[in-house]
């Protein structure tokens, strides 16, 4: 057999099988793209059902059934007796115990990371069990708790509640991002003159700002979404989740999907601005070794 | 504080370490270690990976307390206070830049504790990055410049603050070869310059001695010989140094006799070595040695030549003959069954030439190129 042949037919199998080969690529990468935007739409139509409702001009108490367009919900959102002093609540709740919860939890996260003390593993293990446990096993507790040593519930109890989940989820997050951190950084900066309090300000905290902020953004959302821990421990307190709550036995006006709205919308924005922030960074600390000393960085 | 332990007259060393211990837990990284530095010397700790030298070093910058032991900074006692008020400053093996701020504010850093004027800051950063060769990259973050370039940040950003001392931990460790060659000449050039100590850790003998005034070599937490390059390789006092710093041929010997210029060593398959009086510490005092020669200073002879006069000669067989371009090395087999290793120049061209592997030699070297250690790794006492 000559070489020619050996080749040409090489090449012919190559290319009935390339055909076959392309061809289910093309099915496979169809189907893929189906199955994700049969996920996607199974995510996104409740949220879009709720956009959807808050335009919707419902007759009677229930929200349920589309009837026509209006924008007059959108109008006078915080007009419904007791949502919008129940829509304060929860951001002001939200605010005060993510700031105690951050304060508190980078300080227990440098101390889990930077230092040996006796009973460390034991706080690794307790500041990692309320995310283990059952949120009605947590909220009833700490109402009987609250019972016990004769303390009314109410706004000051939510706060503590709070405060107490949101720590958790503080630590363990600022944890990982001081555990990937070399420890000759801040010796450094202890070396060059800085005391250290110093060396906190000016090199630990702009280190683990990023874990700083994801912690508290995740708290603030934890907050603002808690029920069963709140339902516990409100007393007289009501916040959105309770009045979402209570309002859905005898229908929950449109104002609720206005409200709910807005807090995506403002979700949606924050994720926007910090993708663009994140792109801008990443082009202006693209490594540039090779470009001559003096020559200006691009982005 | 121990009422014994006296400051040294603030004109001597720069640096002090005296009778310091360092135990983590139950180990024990330093070892009663007492040691002074010159000042204006560049001073290298030299030694295998977990010897102590990075825990001496960071006992001087302040990282580490001593368990037991006195540390002096230019005649004051500095042993219990934090790094930030020891007139001193360290170069990390991993640079340690901050990597959230730009070379210009990384090198300021330490000026800006210090309060020093906006536009002193100014003059004493574009100095110390000029001899470092870094001008024009104020702008840069730490994450955009090469391991070279923050190698030279992290020098700049110490030697900003003109410290009493200068620490290098390992500072060229995560360089290429030739870098890391050209950033030695570098090192001592500047070190040369701005006249201050550097205490300079390694465990490459090669970078220590290309570098260094002073060479202390450390073993298991203490110092087993300390003094110049020449000195630790042409004199050992340990089987741990000679063996440490190049290679070295060893053979056990018993102390047969001596006079004011030459002992006699009997070698335990018979032979006689001379090695110059002077080379017997008096601290061996009967302690088992071992004589030696670097594989430098032997000659090999076919075994049907005469010895020449005065010289120590071995017997053996000739295992592996290497040419290695500038020299060549042969692998010999004494009759006592040590293994010594020999280089020739390769004066007359023509590679592995008459001597080959199996050939019966001779080894001979000048009795005053005689190495005399003590027998076994360490060195009590030193």
């Amino acid at each position: 057999m000559s070489t020619a042949t050996v080749e040409s037919q090489v090449r012919g199998g190559r290319r009935r099988f390339a055909v076959g080969a392309r061809t289910w690529d093309s099915i496979r990468s169809k189907a893929l793209g189906l199955w994700a935007a049969l996920a996607l739409l199974y995510l996104f139509i409740p949220i879009f059902i709720v956009i959807l409702f808050s335009f919707n001009d419902n007759k009677g108490r229930f929200n349920l059934t589309w009837e026509s367009f209006t924008f007059k919900h959108w109008e006078h959102p915080f007009s419904v007796s007791g949502l919008s002093s129940a829509f304060a609540n929860t951001l002001e709740i939200a605010a005060i115990s993510t700031a105690i919860a951050v304060a508190l939890g980078t300080f227990m996260a440098l101390a889990l990371v930077r230092y040996g003390f006796r009973g460390r593993s034991a706080t690794n293990l307790f500041v990692f069990l309320p995310l283990a446990t059952p949120e009605v096993v947590l909220g009833a507790a700490l109402l009987a708790l609250f019972l016990t040593i004769n303390v009314a519930t109410g706004y000051l109890t939510i706060v503590i509640a709070h405060v107490m989940f949101n720590v958790s989820y503080v630590v363990v997050t600022i944890r990982a991002r001081l555990e990937g951190m070399d420890t000759h950084i801040e010796e450094a900066a202890m070396d060059l003159g800085a005391n250290e309090w110093t060396t906190f300000r000016k090199v630990t905290l702009p280190m683990i700002a990023p874990g700083v902020a994801a912690a508290a953004l995740l708290a603030f959302a934890l907050s603002i979404d808690d029920f069963v821990i709140t339902n516990f421990n409100a007393g007289e307190t009501i916040t959105f989740p309770l009045f979402i709550y209570g309002a859905a036995r005898q229908g929950i006006p449109a104002e609720v999907n206005v409200l709910a709205t807005m807090i995506l919308l403002v979700a949606v924005i924050g994720m926007i601005v910090n993708l663009i922030l994140q792109r801008r960074k990443a082009s202006s600390e693209r490594p540039v070794v090779l470009a001559p000393a003096g020559a200006p960085i691009n982005g | 504080m121990d009422s014994d332990v006296t400051a040294p007259p603030a004109d001597g060393p720069d640096i002090r370490l005296d009778r310091v211990v360092k135990r983590f837990g139950e180990t024990v990284a330093v070892d009663g270690l007492t040691v002074d530095i010159e000042r204006g010397a560049f001073y290298a700790l030299l030694g295998p990976s977990g010897c102590g030298k990075t825990t001496t070093l960071r006992m001087i910058g302040g990282f580490e307390d001593p368990t037991e032991g006195t540390v002096f900074l230019g005649g004051r006692n500095v042993t219990d206070l934090p790094p930030y008020k020891r007139d001193v400053n360290t170069v990390f093996q991993s640079y340690a830049l901050f990597p959230h701020l730009d070379v210009q504010h990384n090198v300021a850093f330490g000026l800006e504790r210090r309060k020093v004027g906006k536009n002193d800051v100014k003059k004493r950063v574009a100095e110390v990055l000029e001899m470092t060769q870094l001008t024009g990259y104020e702008k840069r973050k730490p994450a955009q410049m090469s391991g070279g370039q923050q190698q030279r940040v992290a020098l700049a950003r110490a030697l900003v603050n003109r410290p009493k001392a200068l620490l290098l931990d390992e500072p060229l460790g995560a360089l290429d070869l030739r870098l890391r060659k050209q950033l030695q000449i570098e090192l001592k050039r500047i070190q040369k310059e701005v006249g201050i100590t550097f205490v300079h850790v390694t465990h490459d003998q090669e970078e220590a001695m290309t570098m260094a005034d002073r060479i202390a070599v450390m073993n298991e937490g203490h110092i087993e010989q300390a003094g110049s390059a020449t000195e630790l390789y042409e004199t050992p006092a340990t089987e741990f140094v000679a063996s440490f710093l190049g290679d070295c041929n060893l053979i056990d010997g018993d102390l047969r006799s001596r006079d004011g210029v030459v002992a006699d060593f009997r070698t335990h398959d018979g032979a006689h070595l001379r090695v110059p009086s002077e080379r017997i510490d008096p601290a061996l005092n009967g302690s088992p040695v071992r004589v030696g020669v670097r594989p430098e200073k032997l000659t090999l002879l076919p075994a049907d030549v005469p010895a020449p006069d005065g010289a120590n000669v071995l017997r053996g067989r000739i295992e592996i003959a290497s040419f290695l371009g500038t020299a060549i090395q042969y692998v010999v087999h004494t009759a006592g069954g040590e293994e010594f290793t020999a280089i020739e120049q390769n004066r007359l061209g023509g590679g592995v030439h008459s001597l080959g592997p199996g050939r019966d030699v001779l080894l001979a070297w000048d009795p005053a190129h005689s190495i005399l250690v003590a027998k076994g790794g360490t060195h009590a006492g030193a």
